[in-house]
């Protein structure tokens, strides 16, 4: 075998702490190679061609590339062997840029740490096979798990692009946060005006499906073919026969059900439509409050029901869904205010979350749009926000910025001086982050054009006096205590990452960060694909997001769905299991451990063997691990590919 | 002794692909200074490791091993790692009675996003591998030297 090692010195990323031209040099002295060299920037044209040159004038057979990660650069190269007439799998990578030139200062250690890592790489390479991928057949439908702005963009454009879309959606209704909130910044348009259309684009689309009050129950399968069972709760209420006409709403006697849709802070009934815009409109019963079903007495829903709708007796069901790639647009949820105790929340009623307060302001709101305070109905005159509240603060384990809740205080003081010109606006901030199109703008125009008085410090406490609120704060910037006496105070809650956002990442088996917003493939370059193939976010699930990013997003996601599914065959990856007939002895180990049932026992000439079905096989490599002969070895990682660079390490 | 004073020890990792692999880029590209005895073995995931690698890597030499993989439940397998933790648990108990200090040998989770966290964990388990020195040769007649026996018998495998 002649093989070829390229040192890159990327700039002096490499070079400026590794000896490059040393590293090559020794090179040199490894078996079966014949030509090693240092290059300036190996994945550049120039370096590429350089690569392809050499393999011709050569004759080499592999090529043995010191970079950066194969994570970065791994698919380049093996472009590149391609293009020179080689086995793209012929191909190795030493990692001696995030491993060692920039984590390490000493040349000397470097220098050496790199040359063994080329050496293990050399060693691997010596025993790697000429690998073929195969192809296989693609389901062109996807799913798109959550229906807020951006889900309900995704959907759309998918839609649009002629795939079938199923659109799964937990709460009742589609439309997300954005449904709840009154107005949006910098324009202050109405949000259901401009997400209402797109929403009754969901309910009419000819190619979407939409499964509301429904959660992701398990998903199998890989790129192109996901198996996705779908858990469509009990509605108590058949959504064929229901028109969405009202009537159980008005007749039902629990009339005191607490308001999901209004954040709690109004009430419902027990059978009812969210809200008057909601897609699908169908009623759905809530179990915990319904008199019927917590103690078998009323029923009045069904008596007054003109198409005999209501089903008590409903239980959840499960639908499998057959999709080619999935969309997680799970959103984000609010920061629980109550963990700040000094500001009250929770145990004074008129102190709020950013969120009831956009209800509150709303005119399809508890209130009809006018702004009462909860306590005794008043309005209010002046008001006190605050921001922060579970943003950039370490002590609770949410450091980072929120991003959008800068935004909303700045648009909501506009709001509150619109309903009320005699009130005053106070805004408690850190640091104000509008860095959006027309945002800083915004802000300005808040402080200045509606009065809105920003104060740069932090809220120490709330105190309630004569039926107001004493809010304590400092003034960092004139370096002063201030209080200010307040009817209301409105808590600027951060984003976290939506509950059960864990389990759904591990039934994706996509990754996620500490704080359960999905990890993208590549926080740079690969901002809506994940690690797993097929799998793509959009929206905050991802890192709090505000509208058009969100929109953005999801534009994006379909863009890869689109451009995934304009092949009608995948290229299956050959770094699969195979199993040597001659050593298995049919014990079935390989086949219990397999997390994807990839390998399933056959009759070989009278004798149990195990097969490995190729395109099902993720390259996990446990069945190797388990198997007690070694008969089964996963292609690329081989026992004796470890070994020989354990061995290159020791020896 | 500080791990950056004297000689490197040889200290083996194995890095699942997705996860720590790709933590320990993530600490490269943050420029979180580590001690350079490390050298890293990239796999699919930590289920593909055969305690056996370890073992044969202890015997040629290695003064430390040290396993990192996706946080459990986690896996981009879904369970891999589930796998790797029984056989590397099993392993731990096993390395004394084979004359290894099982402070040589350390298994852990680090996620893509953890460059901080990388860097510690190599950081203390450099450490730790100094403290000991490096690993004792082993004479013919050892229990470890009968491992080596019996490495390559389809039983043992």
């Amino acid at each position: 075998m002649n093989i070829g090692v390229f040192v890159c010195h990327c700039g002096s990323n490499i070079a400026g702490t590794v000896d490059t031209e040393a590293v090559a040099k020794a090179a040199l002295g490894f078996r079966e190679v014949v030509f090693a060299t240092d290059t300036m920037y190996a994945c550049s044209e120039p370096g590429q061609a350089g690569i392809v040159d050499a393999i011709k004038e050569y004759d080499l057979d592999g090529v043995v590339v010191a970079s950066c990660t194969p994570r970065m650069h791994e698919a380049t190269f093996r472009r590149t062997l391609e293009r020179a007439g080689l086995n793209k799998y012929m191909f190795e990578m030493a990692n001696i840029r995030e491993h060692v030139s920039w984590v390490g200062k000493d040349k000397e250690a470097n220098t050496r740490k790199a040359g063994e890592l080329v050496h293990m790489a050399v060693e691997k390479l010596r025993r790697n096979d000429y690998l073929q991928a195969g192809e296989f057949e693609i389901n062109k439908r996807v799913m798109v798990i959550g229906g807020g702005v951006a889900g309900i963009q995704a959907a759309l454009d998918c839609a649009d692009g002629g795939l079938e879309v199923i659109l799964v959606e937990r709460e009742p209704s589609i439309g997300g946060k954005m449904s709840k909130l009154d107005k949006t910044f910098p324009t202050v348009d109405c949000s259901s005006c401009i997400l209402g259309p797109k929403m009754v684009d969901v309910a009419q689309h000819p190619n979407i499906t939409l499964y509301t009050l429904s959660e992701v129950d398990s998903v199998k399968g890989f790129v192109g073919n996901f198996d996705v069972t779908v858990r469509r709760k009990a509605a108590y209420v058949d959504w064929d026969a229901c028109t969405g006409c009202g009537e159980c709403t008005t007749k039902c006697p629990s009339k005191k059900t607490p308001d999901r849709f209004n954040e709690f802070i109004g009430t419902t009934t027990a059978i009812n439509i969210p809200f008057p815009q909601a897609i699908p409109k169908k009623a759905s019963i809530n179990a915990d409050a319904c008199i019927k079903l917590t103690k078998g007495k009323c029923g009045v829903c069904a008596k007054v029901c003109p198409t005999e709708a209501i089903r008590f007796d409903q239980q959840d069901e499960l639908v499998t869904e057959q999709v080619g790639a999935i969309i997680a647009a799970t959103g984000y949820d609010l920061f629980d205010f109550t963990k700040y105790g000094e500001y009250g929340g929770g145990r004074y009623p008129d102190v709020i979350t950013s969120m009831q307060y956009e209800r509150l302001l709303s005119a399809s709101g508890p209130t009809e749009g006018h702004i009462k305070r909860p306590s005794d109905g008043a309005e209010p005159k002046d008001i006190v926000f605050i921001q922060c509240v579970g943003s950039r603060d370490k002590s609770i384990g949410r450091p980072y910025c929120s991003g959008f809740c800068c935004m909303y205080t700045a648009k909501q003081t506009i709001l509150t001086k619109d309903h009320m010109p005699d009130s005053q606006s106070y805004v408690f901030y850190m640091d104000i982050r509008a860095p959006g199109k027309n945002y800083d703008e915004f802000t300005r125009r808040a402080m200045e054009e509606y009065g809105a008085r920003y104060i740069r410090g932090r809220v120490s406490a709330i105190q309630p006096k004569n039926g107001r609120y004493l809010v304590k704060g400092a003034d960092t910037l004139l370096g002063q205590q201030v209080e200010i006496e307040a009817d209301l105070v409105v808590l600027a809650v951060g984003a976290e990452a939506a509950k059960g956002a864990g389990e759904l990442a591990e039934k994706l088996r996509i990754s996620y960060d500490p704080y359960g917003f999905f990890l993208e493939g590549h926080p740079k370059l690969k901002p809506v694909e994940t690690n797993t193939a097929g799998i793509y976010l959009a929206g905050s699930c991802q890192g709090p997001k505000d509208i058009p990013s969100s929109v953005a997003q999801g534009d994006a996601a379909a863009a890869k769905v689109l451009a995934l599914f304009s092949k009608d065959k995948l290229a299956s990856d050959p770094q699969v299991s195979g199993v040597k007939l001659v050593r298995c002895i049919g014990c079935g180990k390989c086949e219990s451990v397999c997390p994807f049932g990839a390998i399933e026992m056959i009759d070989f000439r009278g004798m149990t063997k195990a097969s490995v079905i190729e395109t099902v096989c993720q390259g996990c490599g446990v069945c190797t691990a388990a198997c007690p002969q070694g008969a089964i070895q996963l292609s690329h990682f081989t026992d004796n590919q470890i070994l020989a660079e354990v061995n290159t390490l020791c020896l | 002794m500080s791990v950056n004073e004297g000689k490197e020890l040889r200290i083996i990792g194995f890095l699942c692909n997705w996860c720590s692999y790709a933590g320990a880029d993530t600490a490269g590209v943050g420029r979180f200074a580590q001690p350079t005895d490390l050298r890293i073995v990239r796999l699919p995931c930590t289920g593909r490791i055969n305690p056996l690698f370890i073992v044969r890597a202890f015997m040629n030499g290695a003064d430390g091993v040290l396993v990192s993989g996706c946080h459990p439940r986690d896996c981009h397998y879904s369970e891999g790692n589930f796998y790797a933790r029984r056989r590397l648990e099993v392993l731990k108990a096993l390395l004394p009675v084979i004359g290894v200090d099982p402070g040589r040998f350390e298994y852990t989770w680090v996620s893509a996003s953890e460059g901080q966290r990388w860097r510690s964990v190599v950081t203390s388990f450099t450490e730790q591998v100094h403290a000991l020195g490096p690993m004792p040769g082993f004479k013919s007649g050892t229990s470890l030297d009968m491992c080596l026996c019996h490495l390559d018998q389809p039983q043992v495998r």
